[in-house]
């Protein structure tokens, strides 16, 4: 499944969409940014609520699909932008990283 | 050898808005050497943590990536105060991260157990009140 493809579903609403037709090969959730650097792997949705600016490299390292805010977290404009210029698919969804997965789950 | 590419970044110690930085550039400057992938992912992510390391803990320092014939090195330089206990420093779950720097979702202390996770080779020269070294490598074969 893409981002698109995920975004079509409506649950999942794109705050930076860049590469859309990313594949999406997984699912890693946490908020611990070196356990995510540790265990995210390339191409997971990464479900988060962490919203500060560090995610954003977070994400680019571990090469993520997507990053994923859960229970309604938005980025300000301003970390909005930056996601958008580093090539960063971010989403967000107003419910829990559990209700996210599940969702996920039966996308995937 | 004489064909080593090499980087070098000088990481700032005040911002956290940008820490990270170099390793996002070197990430892109190994792809453009058309670098493996999950050699990339290793040392861009080993390095990561230790410009974030620099930043939160040291105040800044300096990064250094080497691309051998047969290996990447990273040398991350700071002069900031040193390392107590290494050992300790190196368990998963050790950190001495401020409330602060937790709040945005560092100070796991699981840093250093990635870098050493992600390289084959580290090794930690520190000094109370003058400062650390790092130097990681991962093999290219
Ligand atoms: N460059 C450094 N200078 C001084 N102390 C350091 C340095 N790097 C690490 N430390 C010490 O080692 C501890 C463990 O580091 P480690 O990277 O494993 O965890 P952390 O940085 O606290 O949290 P995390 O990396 O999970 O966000 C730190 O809390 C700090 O006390
Ligand atoms: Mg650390």
């Amino acid at each position: 499944m893409t981002v698109n493809g995920l975004l079509e579903g409506g649950d999942f609403k794109a705050l930076s969409l860049v590469e859309g037709e990313r594949e999406i090969s997984g699912v890693y959730i946490g908020d611990l940014l070196s356990w995510v650097m540790g265990k995210a792997k390339s191409g997971d949705a990464w479900i988060t609520i962490m919203s500060n600016v560090n995610i954003l490299a977070v994400a680019a390292l571990t090469d993520c699909a997507c990053i994923i805010l859960s229970e309604g977290v938005t980025l300000t404009e301003e970390i909005t932008r930056t996601a958008k210029a580093k090539g960063i698919n971010v989403l967000t969804f107003s419910g829990s990283s559990y209700d996210a997965a599940v969702s996920l789950e039966k996308l995937l | 050898m004489p064909d080593t590419v090499s980087f070098k970044f000088s990481v700032d110690g005040e911002d956290f808005t940008c820490a990270g930085q170099a390793s996002v550039i070197v990430k892109k400057n190994l792809r453009q050497l058309g670098l493996p992938p999950e050699i990339i992912r290793r040392v861009s992510i080993a390095m990561y943590e230790g410009e974030i390391n620099m930043v939160i803990h040291a105040g800044g320092g300096e990064a250094e990536v080497k691309v051998w014939e047969d290996c990447v090195e990273i040398i991350l330089t700071d002069h900031g105060p040193g390392i107590k206990d290494i050992e300790q420093a190196m368990q998963e779950g050790f950190s001495t991260a401020t409330d602060t720097i937790r709040s945005l979702g560092f100070g796991a202390g699981m840093g250093l157990p990635n870098m050493k996770r992600y390289t084959d080779y580290m090794d930690i020269k520190t000094e109370i009140g003058v400062g650390t070294t790092i130097t990681m490598k991962v093999n290219l074969s």
